[in-house]
Formats: structure tokens, sequence, C-alpha cells
């Protein structure tokens, strides 16, 4: 029921469309239902009587119904379609909107796939849900039942034909559908197994030739091609049956309408046309329940997706941002007070115990293996995860004190994966300042070293990058997102090992032009290289999740283990 | 092009000929069964004319015609339906299985310069939709046709003066359905456009979530997305309106048939030309031999993307193959020298890349190449490997030129190891034996303990047979690097090429595992490749490159005397 609670209010500006639409369905299939009727009245009353003008009277009325039906029907489809469309718009934009609210930890839980199939294949399914929510569900069961009213109306009697035959075809509609159903999902199993093989082959195609196993992939891809068909060719042969035994259990019950309709008629209780109608009625009635049938597929699946959609609707937000808008005057940029953090449902906490005082103005190298913990102690800072335990301050105040605007202003952060998007050069460059003029993004590039392959492309600021930056290189990506990061020109700037696809040269040249035009900010270097952040004021080295040595590169050299050790296999000397 | 691609799929269908024939038979005859019941359900009623005046022994005859008849439709009805389904299902089997031949075949240069996505796309997406469209389409066509053809002979049969009437409105029928559906089709493909620009966009933007939360863009991409989004709502609602337009009309124009046969009828049988029971086989055929001329545009629009999915297919097949190397002698490796001869080599005839490269690897020598990005070190890689094929020039191995040997024998006497881990869904073990076939349980622990690998994987929840997810889904990047290692340590090649081999994992597994590579070097020819300068200090010949060529080669001693480029990347 929360889940209709969530979902709800999106109908809610369609109420006028979700009444409209199914009461003109419904006045639709009162019309319909009404033509075999005039039908057999036609041939009772005229061709039997011989009266030719109440023929044509009927024809006529009969052509009208028929007219106003199809307007009827005009009227639900346009408003189905305003309804159901609008409806997933509104709940669309509304979900987008809601991701961007998840904190890392959820977006983590949700995974982004996950996300992105609930935004687009659910709210579909739900989007085709509403649209037979007002098309069908009222009009095939009314199909039903009023076919049964009239079917009695004519006559009691023979109606007790539909008393069997109704359960009946339930039956067998239900028996081949729950039996269908479960195989189907077998068929799309067998088929992601087959998709497996098939993307493994192409992502591993330099390791499989190496190692001459292009034969051992073609067999495995054949076994998994055969169990695919067949699967499919036995699912198909049970579902082959759902159309003849339906049409068949149809067909029977105009049978006996046609024999016991004819002792009725025999015995005076019934006319010729009133059997014709009783047949046209009887496939009426079956064919409607067919389409309840599908309904009945497609709403469970559309409540499965409603399931999935309101999960992310009504997902809390978990970081709850405060108001300040304004720093302390710490002389401390960022500090550190008994931190620990563990991950989710972890049982081993990712960073433990941390302790650190960084200095405004001040550079901080952070070095360690991976796992150490590097990466988990700055993302306490932005507050993309928050503590467990302990307190994170920046500018003397704790972290949870300040607005969002705040922290996203204060904090400029490369992350490890260099992410790019769609659009110009520039236009990623501007996501880190929305108005930044042509001489900020050429300062920015040329600090972080990406103006020289800039220059070189075609368009230069203008050049094209494709979807996630497939048309640069490793290092030009990870330039790019620097010079991002730096036209924040925010105090704090965090690097997580985002030089790790620059060769030597251009690593050592980024580092010195950051360190001559940062003199002012708080600068914070991740890394797994001792080069990266040997220069830098102070270095911390995790290993495990703790701190276990802060100092500069020659006393580190001299009092620590795991420092020296690092040093040693990248052979730097103290 | 257009005729090709059919006859190809027919030869496919072919091989199923059996199915096939059984398949028309099905078609031809259920669809006869179906069209003879309203008639003679016409004639039974007949003898049920009003109060003591039935016939019971006429209508107990034909109802137990009527009765074989349905029964005999429903069989055939299921043997179409099996039937289509086995022969679909068979033939394009078939056609995956011989699509994925031809793609093994296929030199690496389509696999790096082909998205993935989409060659997945066409053996699973556009398989189906040959399946579904063609196949299924065909069955539909043929006992449309045959519905067609019935009915309209035996409604002139029954009386052509109405059948007249209902061909005139059949006609009017469809040109109106034709209308619509043009119209919503230009709907449907802004549509589809619109949902993929969605799709895009929203993947693009879920997918970095994080990036656009550290830059607080979400406000400027909800906006972005609500533009779209609204776009999508313009053309959706118009499309599925335009779509939803179909049904009613046809079932008024349906309508207006039966209405008009009734009449028409009613008028003649006045004249007493007709009998009651025939109007009512007359208003069943008239609503049944519209349904599948309604049904054409649909199956036509159906065919014609299943003729375009299988000519994607075949596209695959099209492509230059690799030369066949069947009759090619084996290599026979004894010491392990490699020589470059003269070697031209570049992925883009415009952009020259590997101009006149001469290597000579003595056998047991370990040769380092280093250079920034982009320099060609990886090309090297593939041009060893035979991946790519040099442009002029020849290499040699052993003095046995490489393209001249099988390329098998050569890749199973060079071991590999790459930057990107690849691994594929099976257990652990299975993983490491990907390296040798026969390995013995024995052999693979051998290997991931040399490959320092042995300790981790014991702490895995099933040891060496836990489950691998796709891509080591389920593995840090340093874990699964440790694993193709003991990958490459178990297939005991001759040549060893290690690439950037130990990028992923921290200084400190690297130090491990340079020992054990350095055993593992021992008498045997290697080619490293490495950023880290510190891997490579020790190697017997040290290549420094630059822009395709080599600029500077030597020991680690004699190129930092030379104090060039290779002083300059080692004290950067």
């Amino acid at each position: 029921m929360i889940i209709m609670k969530k979902l709800f209010p999106f109908l809610k500006p369609y109420r006028l469309q979700l009444t409209v639409g199914p009461f003109f369905k419904l006045s639709e299939a009162v019309l319909e239902l009404l033509i075999p009727t005039l039908m057999a009245f036609l041939i009772d009353k005229g061709i039997n009587m011989g009266n030719s003008s109440y023929v044509i009277k009927m024809g006529i009325v009969m052509f009208v119904i028929a007219t106003f039906g199809v307007i009827f029907a005009y009227i639900c489809q346009y408003s189905a379609s305003i309804a159901s469309q609008g409806f997933g718009t509104d709940l669309r934009n509304a979900m987008f909107k809601k991701i961007g609210t998840l904190s890392f930890s959820q977006v983590d839980k949700f995974t982004s796939p996950s996300l992105l199939n609930r935004l687009i294949g659910d709210v579909n399914q739900l989007q085709s849900a509403v649209a037979m929510l007002i098309r069908l569900v009222i009009r095939a069961p009314f199909l039903c039942i009023g076919g049964v009213i009239m079917a009695v109306a004519i006559d009691l009697k023979l109606s007790i034909i539909f008393m069997i035959v109704i359960p009946l075809f339930i039956f067998v509609l239900f028996l081949v559908m729950f039996k269908a159903v479960p195989l189907y999902k077998s068929v799309q199993n067998k088929l992601d197994a087959l998709t497996l093989v098939l993307r493994e082959n192409l992502s591993g195609v330099r390791v499989i030739r190496a190692f001459a196993g292009v034969e051992r992939e073609r067999k495995r891809f054949n076994d998994k091609n055969t169990d695919y068909s067949d699967t499919a060719i036995r699912v198909g042969k049970i579902a082959a049956l759902t159309n003849p035994a339906t049409t068949i259990i149809m067909n029977f019950a105009a049978i006996a309408v046609i024999y016991f309709g004819g002792i009725r008629v025999n015995t005076g209780h019934l006319s010729q046309g009133e059997v014709i109608a009783f047949i046209n009625y009887i496939t009426q009635i079956l064919n409607a329940m067919i389409v309840v049938a599908n309904l009945v597929v497609l709403f469970t699946k559309a409540y499965a997706s409603s399931i999935r959609v309101s999960e992310v609707l009504s997902a809390e937000p978990e970081i709850v941002y405060g108001t300040l808008g304004k720093g302390g005057n710490s002389e401390n940029a960022i500090e550190f007070k008994n931190v620990s953090l563990t991950y989710g449902k972890s049982k081993v906490a990712a960073a433990e115990n941390i302790n650190l005082e960084i200095k405004k103005g001040e550079t901080l190298g952070i070095i360690g293996g991976t796992g150490s913990g590097k990466t988990t102690l700055i993302s306490l800072i932005p507050r993309f995860y928050d503590a467990t335990k302990g307190q994170v301050l920046i500018d003397g105040n704790d972290v949870k004190e300040y607005s969002e605007d705040y922290l996203r202003q204060e904090i400029a952060i490369v992350q490890q994966r260099a992410s790019l998007f769609a659009g110009t050069v520039a236009d990623n460059l501007r996501m880190g300042k929305n108005n930044a003029t042509e001489k900020e993004m050429k300062k920015a590039a040329d600090v972080a070293q990406a103006s020289e392959f800039i220059d070189r492309l075609e368009d230069g600021y203008n050049t094209y990058v494709s979807q996630g930056g497939n048309n640069l290189s490793g290092g030009q990506k990870q330039r790019l997102t620097i010079a991002r990061a730096l036209i924040k020109n925010s105090p704090i700037l965090i690097l997580d090992d985002s030089a790790s696809a620059l060769d030597y040269a251009t690593d050592a040249a980024l580092r010195k032009a950051i360190k001559e035009n940062t003199d002012s900010k708080t600068v914070i270097i991740v890394s797994q290289r001792v080069n990266s952040v040997k220069d830098a004021d102070r270095i911390v080295v995790m290993d495990d999740g703790e701190i276990v040595g802060i100092g500069t590169h020659s006393s580190l050299f001299n009092t620590c283990e795991i420092y020296k050790e690092i040093c040693v296999s990248q052979e730097q000397e103290g | 092009m257009k005729k090709g691609t059919i006859s190809r799929l027919c030869s496919y269908a072919a091989e199923h000929k059996k199915y096939f024939i059984l398949l028309l038979i099905s078609a031809l005859l259920a669809n006869v069964f179906m069209l003879a019941a309203p008639y003679i359900s016409g004639l039974a009623i007949d003898f049920i004319k009003g109060e003591n005046n039935v016939d019971f022994p006429m209508v107990i005859k034909f109802i137990g015609i009527l009765f074989t008849v349905y029964i005999l439709n429903a069989l055939f009805t299921w043997g179409m339906t099996v039937f289509t389904n086995a022969l679909s299902n068979r033939t394009i089997e078939k056609i995956r299985k011989d699509a994925f031949d031809n793609i093994s075949r296929l030199p690496l240069k389509f696999y790096d310069g082909h998205s993935h996505g989409d060659i997945i796309s066409r053996l699973t997406n556009d398989v189906d939709v040959v399946s579904e469209g063609l196949l299924q389409g065909i069955t539909q066509l043929f006992s449309g046709l045959v519905t067609v053809v019935g009915s309209l002979v035996l409604m002139f049969i029954l009386d052509w003066r109405i059948t007249l009437c209902v061909i005139v409105i059949t006609i009017i029928c469809i040109f109106v359905s034709k209308f619509i559906a043009t119209n919503s089709g230009k709907m449907f493909r802004l549509q589809a456009q619109t949902v993929g620009e969605l799709n895009g966009y929203s993947s693009e933007m879920i997918g970095n979530l994080k990036v656009v939360k550290a830059f607080g863009y979400e406000d400027e991409s909800s906006e972005k997305f609500g533009e779209i989004n609204s776009r999508l709502y313009d053309c959706g609602q118009k499309a599925q309106f335009y779509s939803s337009l179909v049904n009613p009309t046809t079932r008024y124009i349906n309508n207006l048939a039966y209405v008009l046969v009734g009449v028409l009828g009613g008028l003649v049988a006045l004249s007493g030309h007709l009998s009651v029971g025939i109007i009512s086989s007359f208003l069943i055929y008239a609503t049944q031999f519209a349904r599948p001329i309604n049904d054409m545009t649909s199956i036509l629009t159906q065919l014609q993307s299943a003729q375009a999915a299988a000519a994607r297919i075949f596209a695959l097949g099209d492509i230059e193959k690799e030369t066949s190397d069947e009759n090619r002698p084996e290599l026979d490796v004894k010491g392990g020298e490699v020589v470059f001869k003269d070697v031209d080599f570049s992925y883009d005839k415009d952009k020259e890349l590997i101009k006149n490269l001469n290597i000579t690897a003595k056998p047991g020598q370990r040769v380092a190449i280093v250079g920034p990005t982009g320099a060609g070190k990886t090309t090297i890689v593939n041009l060893l490997m035979n991946f790519y094929g040099t442009d002029s020039g020849t290499i040699f191995v052993d003095g046995q030129a490489i393209d001249s040997v099988t390329r098998d024998s050569l890749r199973k006497n060079f071991g590999m190891v790459l930057q990107d881990t690849w691994l594929f869904s099976g257990t652990v073990k299975e993983n490491i034996a990907y390296g040798r076939e026969g390995a013995t349980d024995e052999e693979i622990i051998e290997a991931a303990k040399s490959a320092s690998a042995h300790g981790f994987i014991k702490r895995l929840p099933d040891g060496y047979d836990t489950m691998i997810t796709e891509d080591g889904g389920n593995l840090s990047s340093g874990q699964k690097q440790l694993l193709t290692i003991a990958r490459a340590m178990l297939s005991d090649p001759k040549v060893l090429i290690l690439d950037e081999a130990t990028s992923n994992v921290d200084t400190m597994t690297e130090q491990r595992i340079q020992k054990a590579f350095l055993k593992m070097m021992e008498g045997r020819t290697s080619f490293i490749i490495a950023h880290r300068l510190s891997t490579i200090r020790e190697a017997d010949l040290i290549l420094v490159m630059d822009k395709g060529r080599i600029i500077e080669q030597g020991t680690h001693e004699e190129l930092l005397s030379k104090n060039g480029f290779y002083t300059k990347l080692y004290n950067s």
C-alpha cells in the first residue's frame, strides 16, 4: 500500500482523463453489446416477418450506434494517451530529481545500472499499465458481464452453458499461462547465459587468442546456443497449446448452443435470430476473457515495476545538509577527530580512528597501497560518505553544519575514474564553473597540462567529446578532469590518484604547475607513487585503514617502516 | 544485396525442409477447417426454423461434422505453431552459430574498431527479429492468404452482390489503416529516437552520479533531462494516440460491414434468395476476411525489419577474415630469438605510426620498452602476437617468420600478461587452467603460489572453486591481475610478454610479483612494457620509444650516461 501512496499522486493531475476515458470506453462497450441483439431483431422481426422497412430501420439504428461507438472510442484513446504519457513523463522527472539527491552509499546499494533500469524500463511498464487501465480494465470485464446479462435476458436456461464453459475456460487459460510464464523465464536465463559467453568473447579476445582458446570458445558458445534453442522449442510446444485450447472450448460452446438452442426453438422458447445472437455473445465473452488474462500478466509485471520505482522514490535522503554558508576562522582547513567509517554491511572498518589536522595553504600527500583507505579518507571531506564515528571539521565547523552549496563551492575534487560527458571540451570544463570565460578555461587547462593537446585538437575547445570521453586517451581524460576541478577555484583541492595515466614527465610538470598556481589553497594529493607526494609539505602514510605515519619525505623515510618499504619498492632514495 | 539477404535466409531455412513442409500443410489445413466451420454451422442453424419446426436429425448430423472440423482445426493450429517455432529456432540457431564462427575468425582490428554492444545486439536482438519477423511473418502471411482467398470464394458462392459490398468496405479499411499507420509511423520513429536520447543522457548522468554530485551539477542535469523528457512526451503522446486509433477504426469499419451484410442480406432474403443461416455464415466470413488484410501492414513492416536485421547479421560474415593458416607449419621455438626486421605499421593509413623498426632480442634476453603514452609500446605486442599483421617488414622467431606459421602455435609459445585483466565467468581454478588445458590441481596451485595469488584465493569463500562473476566483479583489480599472472605462469611459455602487467597492484604486491616474474623470465626471452621505470632497470636491453620510433637503446646505465630522453623520463 505504501507503494500506491508513492505513485498515486502522479495520477492525480490526470483525474479528468482517468474518469472520462473509462466512461467513454464503457459507453462504447454498451453500444457494442447492443449490435448482436439488434441484428437478432433484424433477422426475427425483419426477415422472418417479411418486413423490409424494419430491416432498413434497424440497419440505420445500428449504423448510428456504431458511429457513436467509434467517436467514444476516440475520446477514450485520447484521454489514455494524455494520462499515461503524462504520468510517465512526470514520474521520470521526479525520479531523476530524486536520484540526484541519493547519497553515495545509496547509489552503491542501488547500483547505477539498476537505477537506469528503474528510470527507463520500469516507468515504461507502469506507463503502459496506466494506458491499459483506462482502455481495457473496465471494458473487458464489462463485456464479459454484459454479455452474460444479455444472454440471460434472451434465455435463462440456455445460458446454463455459460456457467459451465466460463469456469472451464478460465481454468485452461490460467493453467497454460502459469505453466508457460516460469518456462519463459528459463528461456530468458538461457539467453542471458548465451549473451554472457558472447560478451566475454568480445572483451577477452586478446587473451582467448593468446591462449589459443578459439576452438574452446566456439564449443562453449555452441553448447549454450543449442541449449537455448532446445529450451525455446520445448517451451514453444506448451505455449502453442493456448490458442487451440481456448478456441476449441469456444467452438464447443457454440455447438452446444446450436443443439440446445434447437431444442428451445422447437419448444417455442427461442427464435432462430436469438440463437445467432447467442453464439455472438459467447465469442464476445470468451474473447474479452483472453484480454482479461493478458491484463493479469501485464499488471503482475507492472506491480513488480511499481515496487522498484517506489523504492527509489521513497529512499530517505541519508545525508541531511545544514544551513551554514560561511566557514569559521580556524587556522585548520580540515580536521579529522577520531574518525572511523564502515561501508554498508561490511564488518571491517575502511578507515579507523583517524586524527589529522590540515592547515590552510598546506599541501598534503596521502600514500598507501590499494585498499589502505586513502580514497575513503578524502570522501569524508565533501560528505560523499558520513563518518560512522567521530567528526570531520572544515574551517572549524562540523561538515554536517554546512549547506550543500557551500561544500560544493569550497571543495574541488578530482576522482580516480576520469569521467567526461558528451559535449564539447568547453562544456566539460564549464561543469566546474557555469560562466567560465575563455581565459579562465585556458588558465586551468595550462595548469592541468591539457592545453598542449587541446590546442592540437581539430576544433580546440569546441572539439566534441563523445560519451564517456571515448575519443580521448586515458591521460587526456585525466588532464581534462583536473582542469575541470581547477576552474572552480575552490580553496580546497583534492586530487585522488588522478594522474595515474600520465607519464612521468607530464606528471612532474603538472605537480609543478599546481604548486605554483595554488599558493593560498589547501591541496591534498592522493597517490600510490612516492614521486607524486614527495614534495608535499607533509605526507600521510596509510595502511589497512589507519594512519601509520605523518611527516615529511625525509623524516618518514627514517621513521616509518611502511613508507620506507614503499620507497624502496619504487627505488626512491631518502 | 537485398535479394542476397533473402536467398541466404531461404538457404538456412531449407536445411529444415521437413519442418517447412509440415508447417505449410498444417497452415493450409487449419485455415481450411476454420473457413468451413461457419458454413456448416450456418447449415445447421437453417434447420432450426421455429416452434415445432426443428429438424433434429439434420441438426445433429451437421453438429457432428462441425465437431470433427473444430477438433481438426485445433489440432492443425497447434501443429502450425509448433512447427513454426521449431523451424525458426533451428534456423536461427544455425545463423547464430555461423555468425559466431565468423566473428572468431575475424582479425583483432574488427574487435578494436566495433562497438561490442552493437555486435552483441546483432547476435541477440537482430536474430530475434529475424526469427519473429521473417519466419512467423511468413506463416501469418500464408495463413492470411488462405483465409482471404477461401472466404472470398465462399462468399462469392453464397452471394456475389453482398460480397462486392464487403470488398469495397475492406478496401476503404485498408486505406484508412494505411493512412493512420504512416502518420503514427513517423511519430514512432521520432519517439524511438527521443527514447534513445533520453536513455543515453540518463545512463551518462547516472553512471557518473558521483561526479555529477561532486560538481553540484544535479540541477543542470535535471533541467536537461526534463527538456528531453518533455519532448518525449510530445511525440510519445501523439504516437500512442495515432496508433491507438487503428483498432477502433477498423472495428468501426468491420461493424459497418457487419451492418451492411445484415441489411443487404436481409433484403435479399426477403426476395427469397437467401436463408438466415447463410446470412449468419456471411456475417462471420465478412469479419474473418477483413482481419488478415488489416494485419497486412504490420506483417509487412515486420518482414522489412527482419530483412534489415538479417542483412546486419550476414554483414558480419562479409568482413574480410584472417587468412587461413591450416597449411602452415607449427612454430618450433628453440632458444627464443625474436627479430623485428624493417617493420612498418599503422592502424590508420593516414597516420603513420611505426616506421622501419628493427629490434633483436637474443635468446633469454630481457627487453624492456619504455616511452610516453601513445609511443606505440602496446602496438609492438599486437604485432608480436600477430594480432595485427605488419604493413611491411617481417618478425622472426628463431628464424621463422611469424606469418608463415600457424597462429595458435605462435601464441601458445608466447605468454602474455596485459594491463587489461580479462577473466571469464567460471571458478578461480578454471580461470587459471585457461593457461593450459588438462592442467592438474597441483600444477594450478603451484602456478597460483608462484604468482602470489595462493594466499588470497585460499581466503575466498570457496577457495579455488569460488565462482568469479562476469569480468571478475567480485575481485579487486589487484587480485584479478594476480590470477591472470598465474594463468600465464601455468602456460609455461617460451617467450614472455608483460604489458603494464603490474599497474593495477600496489607497489608492495608488485615487488612480490616481480620476484615471481624474475624467476619466470630466467632462460626465457621476455618483453616488458612498463611506465614504472623501477621494473625495468634490470633489463638486458631497454628500448626508449617515442612517436613510433626507437630513439634510444641500451642498458639502464648506458642510457643514463647518455643524459637524453631516458634520463629525463627517469628523473621526472
